[in-house]
């Protein structure tokens, strides 16, 4: 009876001690799994919140807008980080809800091309027009000493 | 007698650029010229007129009914801006939903809300919280509001059966007597 007796608490201290271990890593893998959930701090909504203009102030952002609609706004991007989404996906919903012009970047697409273009272009034109200006008006030093300065022969008669 | 400075000159000749390089800088300036007037023309345009042509539109409601007013024949439209974040469209709320509950019945007067620059969750909550029965849809990439271009919220417009404005309004009624009047049920 004895050996039975004891095999038995043995087997019962093993299964205590198992659902014991179960329970520890449940808790666990809860705890995980909680701090993998997106917490996005101000600091990150407001990254997203930089990047996009409120679509009823003139040439304000979001993170700086103190009206109504923009806290709306900001909780809306605080709630898609908190979903996961990436800024790029937030900026895609924004500009869907609400068109290009929410974008504090225009996308580099069609027409807005040129706005990235352009600028380098006239900076480029202008650099050549000036190089061009500045060569076409300047007298070269070797010229000037060859040419102006060495005494000509009717110099040397006199 | 020479002129030694002449001489120097003509023996190194100056050196142009291309005269395409000149001639394509120009167009390339001259086209964002363009574009830039017809941007400032087009901000520039004036607001819709009484009397004018209003173009066939479609909205997609928050419930997904999509309606376009091309089918809807002969009816008269009460088309109203508004957004949950403004103060004076929750006064205005009330009156609409009372004036449409009036109309309503007879069919001859379709009310579409059109929610401006507004988020979905807040612009529902108003809905709800407000009552409002008649179609009510996000003003998506604020392509209507630009089409009537508004100047804020809360705008009313009424686009008889003929599809011409025949009414407009720039902020709230404040009475259903006023809506009413509007609506040419008076």
């Amino acid at each position: 009876m004895k050996p039975l007796q004891s095999f038995s608490r043995k087997v019962y201290s093993i299964v205590i001690a198992i659902s014991i271990l179960i329970e520890v890593m449940a808790v666990a893998v809860n705890s995980v799994s909680a701090q993998a959930q997106p917490t996005p701090s101000d600091d990150q909504v407001n990254v997203v919140a930089s990047q996009i203009y409120c679509p009823v102030c003139q040439n304000i952002t979001l993170d700086v807008c103190g009206t109504a609609a923009c806290a709306q706004w900001r909780e809306s991007i605080h709630e898609k980080l908190a979903q996961g989404e990436t800024p790029a996906q937030i900026k895609n919903y924004f500009v869907q809800q609400y068109g290009d012009r929410v974008l504090a970047v225009p996308p580099r697409t069609g027409l807005n091309w040129l706005l990235y273009l352009l600028p380098a272009f006239i900076l480029l034109a202008a650099l050549i027009l000036s190089v061009q200006f500045i060569h076409s008006h300047r007298v070269t030093p070797a010229n000037s000493v060859s040419e102006v300065d060495e005494p000509t022969k009717e110099d040397r008669h006199e | 007698m020479n002129d030694p400075l002449a001489a120097g000159a003509a023996k190194t000749p100056k050196k142009h650029l291309p005269i395409w390089v000149f001639i394509l800088a120009g167009v390339i300036l001259l086209g964002f010229l363009v574009l830039l007037a017809t941007g400032l023309l087009l901000n520039r345009q004036q607001a819709l007129t009484l009397g004018s042509r209003v173009e066939p539109f479609s909205v997609t409601s928050f419930d997904g009914t999509v309606i376009s007013t091309a089918d809807l024949h002969g009816k008269t439209v009460l088309l109203n801006f508004w957004a949950s974040w403004c103060t004076t469209c929750v006064d205005e709320a009330a009156i609409l939903e009372q004036a449409w509950r009036k109309v309503s019945p007879d069919q001859k007067i379709v009310f579409i809300g059109v929610d401006y620059a507004d988020t979905e969750p807040a612009a529902r909550a108003f809905l709800q919280k407000y009552g409002i029965d008649y179609t009510n849809a996000p003003d998506l990439r604020s392509a209507l509001s630009q089409q009537f271009r508004i100047t804020g919220v809360p705008e009313t417009y009424l686009i008889g059966g003929d599809g011409t404005l025949s009414g407009i309004k720039i902020g709230p009624f404040t009475s259903l007597d006023e809506l009413m009047t509007f609506l040419g049920q008076k």
